[in-house]
């Protein structure tokens, strides 16, 4: 196995006595796209911002293309991209200008940022928003741009934090194809988010995060075969009932929970559960079979859902 | 990477942590090195190069107030208001000379220090808040310090050509009288720099903006104006008042200026004085901001 990109070894950051990050560790490899799942306040940002070598650990260890951060912030810095999860564009300068800029701070020499902005501005699909000011961009392209100018360096690892958060479908759609190239031409991701379906999307690898420490760690479809069903039976008896009913919903599958809005009931067959239920006699309003999502997982973990 | 191989292969010149952390290392660490020189060295230029290209979107009103102001306020006040202040003083005069003469270095100082006030207060509030660009050039190779570094300098290339203009609309009024009057430029700059720098230290650790750079300027700033010896000498003030004055960057500057541009008589030790307050504003400001902006940025 090649050298890691990122190794973390109990690593810490508490604000007074509070520990937003409390001893989580994990190792990237070169080429890997690692996801951090987790709520919203779980630490994944500030594991984030100390990864992006801009934030001090309180304790443990932390070596990111083998060096240390409190050494070697600029070092580690001019190797990785950043897409922050509020875009800091800089509103003053257009899109393409914002390039520029971004890609001296790197040293890069003028000629060559000049010919590398051109080209991710194509990558970001827009060219023709090359001189658009960054205000008239709508959301969508401004993450583009964002994660555009992360990439002016040509960076060893790209780090994402909530990358489509906000965004409409479609938007989300066209930015995990673009990162979907990345993960394709071997760039290393690395990805908070709190929606499942973009860490099943994009990640190879991921942690669960809550409270600032891991809870599991796995590819999302080995997640959630150890800690969740292959399939989910949600059904609905309207919300003052749902508690009541679900005590003789008891055995119809593997696992069952109750949600405010709706029982969710585990097992191999949503179906055949389904059938079962009916036989008994009770009928539900809607009910719904899918097949289990990070979401599940989640809720198992801690008892919460990822969205509140 | 295992621990062996990094450790102890004993560069003899290895003592920047950075670079012995990766002496004899892995490849990577010694790609990031490479990588991180030039930011590390280039870094507060690049930040100028950023904060110029951003000034250039508002180049216009920049040209057009750096020789507007000049030609308004040096022939409203040098030479409007000079007549009349000229014929009541019936020759004596204020310090020394034509009131023309007396009120022009002042002014310099003045538009140094408004300069100042203009990129030092919502341009580097805005940087960490509004457009928060300072947290995304910290997110390349380039510290907080020469983030304040950088914006130092740009200000510099703003402020000193626009009190060259001022000062050559002065020699085109008659306003300077001596050939070391050249070097009041470099009082009026050292007074905006200074002023500059105290000024980023303050907005540099504003969370929100509920009126407090307004307040700034309108109870620091406009009172600085009018009572640092500016448009009357400081002596023309009660005695209770003059402390203002000497606690007043601008007034140490625009005397400064006075010793340059025609020779205003005044102790040695005072002017040696000038220099050394101008400095310490400069410095504990600048020291200052390094401070805050690290904090802010690496928290």
């Amino acid at each position: 196995m090649p050298a890691p990109v990122i190794t973390a070894t109990d690593l810490t950051k508490t604000y007074g006595d509070f520990a937003a990050v409390d001893g989580i560790s994990f190792e990237v490899a070169p080429g890997e796209s690692f996801g951090l799942l987790g709520p919203n306040g779980a630490g994944k940002s500030t594991t984030m911002r100390m990864v992006g070598a801009v934030s001090t650990r309180t304790s443990g260890s932390l070596r990111i293309l083998d060096l240390d951060p409190d050494d070697s912030g600029p070092e580690i810095r001019a190797q990785l991209g950043v897409v922050p999860q509020a875009d800091n564009l800089d509103l003053e300068l257009r899109a393409r200008d914002n390039l520029l800029v971004y890609g001296r701070y790197f040293g890069i020499p003028r000629k060559v940022v000049h010919r590398r902005a051109d080209e991710l501005l194509a990558f970001a699909q827009l060219e023709d928003r090359a001189k658009a000011k960054v205000d008239d961009l709508s959301g969508g392209m401004k993450r583009r741009l964002t994660i555009a100018r992360a990439l002016i360096n040509d960076p060893r690892i790209l780090l994402l934090d909530e990358p489509t958060t906000g965004l409409d479908p479609q938007a989300r759609h066209i930015l995990w194809d673009r990162l979907f190239r990345l993960k394709e031409q071997g760039t290393t991701l690395v990805l908070t988010t709190h929606y499942m379906d973009e860490a099943e999307q994009l990640c190879d690898r991921l942690v669960v995060v809550d409270k600032g420490a891991i809870m599991a760690e796995g590819s999302p479809a080995d997640l959630i075969r150890r800690y969740s069903s292959r399939e989910v039976l949600e059904v609905r008896f309207g919300s003052d009932r749902n508690e009541a009913v679900a005590e003789r919903l008891a055995g119809t599958g593997d696992r069952i929970e109750v949600l405010p809005d709706r029982v969710l009931i585990y097992s191999a067959n949503g179906e055949a559960v389904l059938t079962r239920i009916t036989e008994q006699g009770l009928h539900p309003l809607t009910s719904l079979v899918r097949r289990s999502s990070l979401e599940d997982v989640f809720l198992r973990l801690t008892g919460r859902s990822l969205i509140e | 990477m295992s621990g062996p191989l990094r450790r102890g292969t004993g560069t003899p010149f290895a003592t920047d942590p950075a670079v012995s952390d990766a002496a004899g290392g892995s490849a990577q660490a010694r790609a990031a090195i490479a990588a991180g020189s030039r930011p590390r060295r280039f870094g507060a230029w690049y930040v100028t190069e950023h904060r110029l290209r951003g000034m250039a979107s508002y180049r216009g009103t920049i040209i057009a107030t750096g020789i507007g102001n000049p030609l308004v306020y040096l022939f409203a006040l040098g030479v409007g208001l000079a007549t009349l202040v000229d014929r009541n003083l019936d020759g004596s005069s204020v310090g020394d000379v034509g009131y023309l003469a007396f009120v022009a270095p002042a002014l310099l100082a003045t538009a140094a220090v408004t300069i100042a006030s203009e990129e030092f207060t919502y341009p580097i509030f805005g940087g960490f808040k509004w457009n928060p660009i300072f947290f995304a050039i910290n997110a390349a190779p380039i510290s907080p310090r020469q983030i304040v570094d950088g914006q130092l300098l740009a200000v510099l290339f703003r402020m000193l050509p626009s009190c060259v203009v001022y000062y050559l609309v002065m020699l085109v009024f008659g306003a300077v009288p001596s050939m070391l009057g050249w070097l009041s430029i470099l009082a009026a700059v050292a007074t905006g720099m200074a002023v500059g720098a105290v000024l980023m230290s303050y907005t540099a650790t504003l969370q929100t903006d509920t009126g407090q750079i307004a307040m700034l300027m309108r109870f620091g700033l406009t009172p600085m104006f009018l009572f640092s010896g500016t448009f009357f000498p400081l002596s023309q003030l009660p005695v209770g008042l003059q402390w203002i004055g000497w606690i007043s960057p601008l007034w140490h500057g625009t005397e400064l200026g006075r010793v340059f541009s025609y020779g205003h008589a005044e102790p040695l030790w005072l002017t040696v004085l000038h220099v050394a307050y101008l400095s310490a504003w400069l410095v504990v400001g600048w020291l200052v901001s390094r401070r805050v902006a690290t904090r802010r940025l690496n928290k």
